[in-house]
């Protein structure tokens, strides 16, 4: 299929629209941080599943009579039946049985309670290892793909997968969405989901260069634009295959996993673009000017 | 051309085998999987391991010797298969799935269940369980016949001091702060040896000594991260997030099918072979499934898809040209192999980068991926082969509809 349209020309604009977005998340992080959950500070965190609909102002009474003082509670579950509670103390196990209790009598003795107990320096160090990890397969990928491809690649690649971890990072700074340690495991497979992407439509460009040889830069270019319209179909069909599965699990997969499956869908939305408007659009630009080095090299040498 | 049935029958004999295989094991093989704490609730905790005296050093070997300790306090529990894992210089981290009463299991593993003897009035401790020398603690009989427990101390000499100290007094013996017995002194004992009786029955007699010998840890545990799921929760959880899965698939199947047609079709058992396999995988190397384990299963049917649609994208791209439908399959299949390979190699390195560097939640994350990645290579790439080859040399679809490819797109060769 011939599909014509110019990946290359507008790559500025492509640039800057990332740029500003990652801008904007990045002083979102630097003035508001990120709204962390649990794992990350100190505290507990209850659920109370109530099992029935109910009065969140009439559950904070609840709490403010066992002495939390304005608690810190929302509504969660599908049916809007589970309270999540949150405190800075640390609760004991018999504080937790307390509000257990309290709420088995006000509602019903089928009342069950879930609590996280967190000593903050566990969730951080997790998220310090998952970077250190993260930055390590950006290496070993680098690394991987310099011998499959070339360096380039490798880097621009890498690029492009930074860019989609922090547009997701960045989009949880700006709309404060709850982070907690499932988030790590999201981006994770965001990062494993956009070099995927990546490498397919680097492969034909690697491929179309070997059979193009292009010398200009406009056969660059029409190399370029050719690989990916080559392969657009196929990035676009797995794209919405993949969102498809992270959507259902959005919509259906539950309040434990909603964040998750939203920094998964946002992630797969950058993914899919850093790979089409942004991945080959670095690679050529850098691609292109140790190019016309080579020829001014060779231009001074006759 | 001449029809060939029999690469039809050989078909459809794989179609009949792959979904008798997944119809009448599947279930069994579900349910064999190891399903973590968030999805069938239970109590996890984290404990730091810190020197009961100045100058006492954690070494590996008092870590490992107190996850044993844990471990045999959890069998006096009841629990099956607990997960204790040392983690770094100082932690335990211990995970009891399925535990029905969470307030016991918080209790016989937040308390040290600590032995004290102490003075007549009970408010001195003179001795206590880190007197008791390891594995000392026995169950036996007292004079009277009735089931006690012996225990033994490091220093019989530190003992005998005490005893002979409050002769005629009542030691009282405590296992935190229930007392167990008070028994009085008649004279110095010198073998290093004491009797606790109680009114126990023989099993609580062992019971108690089962603790006592665990419970003499060669260090003090600080609890700092604690976790527990409600069984309901956990299985609310596991429901929704199959739920989404089975719609998730099912958007996915439509999608595949309407768009690639045959190849769709083979698509789509590929997939079911890949849930299929991947779960097998998950029960044989007993890999605990979690939440973001089953997200990453789903994602993985994601990527599975995608090493189809490389391939059929592949094929179409050839059709187009010109090729006929056997060698577009050949030629095709070719080509899309090295991309796939590429693509899966980097987000394993990926993915094994995680699993070494990781830490618990992050490394199931890993795993459930790197076998969704490697499964998903084998069903995508030499299953969707097979069958699409004995499709294709069946003859018997001829026409590139079949395909999704329309006529009016194919070029000259």
């Amino acid at each position: 299929m011939n599909y014509k349209l110019d990946f290359v020309k507008h790559r500025k604009w492509f640039m800057l629209s990332s740029a500003v977005f990652l801008v904007a998340g990045l002083l979102s992080l630097m003035f508001q941080g990120l709204n962390l959950g649990v794992d990350f500070v100190s505290g507990t965190r209850v659920d109370v599943n109530i099992g029935q609909a109910y009065n969140l102002e009439v559950a904070k009474d609840y709490l403010e009579e066992l002495g939390y003082n304005s608690p810190d509670a929302r509504k969660a579950g599908t049916n809007d039946d589970i309270l999540v509670f949150r405190t800075s103390q640390v609760l004991s196990p018999d504080e937790v049985g307390e509000i257990e209790k309290k709420f088995q009598a006000e509602y019903n003795k089928n009342v069950g309670v879930n609590e996280q107990k967190v000593d903050p320096v566990i969730g951080r160090e997790l998220a310090r290892n998952a970077i250190i990890s993260v930055l390590l397969a950006a290496l070993a990928i680098i690394l991987y793909i310099t011998i499959r491809f070339e360096y380039r690649f490798g880097v621009s690649a890498v690029i492009a997968l930074l860019h989609d971890a922090l547009f997701v990072i960045g989009m949880f700074s700006i709309f404060q969405w709850e982070v907690d340690l499932v988030f790590i495991a999201a981006i994770l497979t965001i990062v494993g989901y956009s070099i995927n992407d990546t490498i397919v439509i680097y492969d034909r460009i690697r491929e179309n260069m070997n059979f193009n040889k292009p010398k200009t830069w406009d056969e660059l270019k029409k190399t370029v634009n050719d690989s990916i319209g080559q392969v657009l179909v196929r990035s676009l069909s797995t794209s919405f295959t993949t969102v498809f599965a992270a959507t259902a699990l959005f919509i259906f997969g539950g309040e434990s996993i909603r964040y998750f499956s939203l920094a998964l869908l946002m992630g797969l939305a950058a993914g899919t673009y850093s790979s089409i408007f942004i991945a080959s659009q670095i690679w050529i630009t850098w691609k292109w000017r140790s190019m016309a080095k080579e020829k001014m090299k060779a231009q001074t040498a006759e | 051309m001449r029809v060939r049935k029999g690469k039809i029958v050989i078909f459809s004999l794989l179609v009949i085998a792959i979904l008798a295989t997944v119809l009448l094991t599947g279930k069994q093989v579900a349910q064999d999987i190891t399903l973590g704490l968030d999805l069938q609730g239970g109590f996890e905790v984290l404990y730091e391991a810190q020197p009961q005296e100045k100058g006492q050093k954690i070494t590996e070997n008092t870590l490992k010797d107190t996850a044993q300790a844990l471990s045999r306090r959890i069998d006096v529990l009841g629990v099956t298969e607990p997960q204790i894992t040392v983690e770094g210089e100082d932690r335990i981290r211990v995970q009891l799935a399925g535990v029905k009463d969470q307030d016991k299991a918080r209790e016989v593993l937040g308390k040290p269940a600590k032995l004290t003897f102490r003075t007549p009035d009970g408010k001195k401790v003179l001795m206590d369980g880190s007197d008791l020398k390891e594995g000392g603690a026995k169950q036996d009989y007292d004079q009277s016949g009735q089931p006690a427990v012996t225990v033994q101390f490091k220093s019989a000499d530190k003992f005998k001091k005490l005893t002979q100290k409050y002769i005629g007094q009542p030691i009282p013996i405590y296992l935190d702060e229930q007392q167990l017995s008070a028994p009085v002194i008649q004279e110095a004992i010198p073998n290093g040896e004491a009797i606790i009786s109680g009114n126990f029955t023989a099993e609580e007699a062992q019971e108690l000594a089962e603790l006592l010998n665990a419970g003499a840890l060669p260090v003090d545990l600080k609890e700092i991260h604690s976790f527990a799921v409600d069984a309901s929760l956990g299985k609310e959880s596991l429901q929704q997030s199959v739920e989404a899965g089975l719609y998730g698939v099912l958007i996915i199947f439509i999608f595949v099918i309407g768009y690639y047609r045959l190849p769709g079709l083979v698509a789509v058992l590929t997939l079911i072979s890949y849930t299929y396999l991947v779960l097998l995988a998950f029960s044989l190397l007993q890999v605990t499934l979690t939440l973001p384990g089953i997200a990453a299963l789903i994602l993985g049917v994601g990527m599975a898809v995608d090493a189809n649609i490389i391939m059929y994208e592949r094929i179409k791209e050839e059709m187009r040209y010109g090729k006929r439908i056997s060698s577009a399959l050949r030629a095709g299949s070719r080509r899309s192999f090295l991309t796939i390979l590429d693509a899966n190699i980097t987000t394993i390195i990926a993915a094994a980068v995680l699993f070494y560097f990781g830490t618990s939640s992050v490394r199931g994350f890993a795993v459930s991926l790197i076998t969704g990645i490697v499964v998903s290579f084998l069903t995508a790439v030499a299953l969707s082969r097979i069958m699409l080859n004995l499709l294709v040399r069946s003859n018997l679809f001829r026409h590139p509809g079949w395909f999704g490819v329309k006529e009016s797109e194919i070029g000259e060769l």
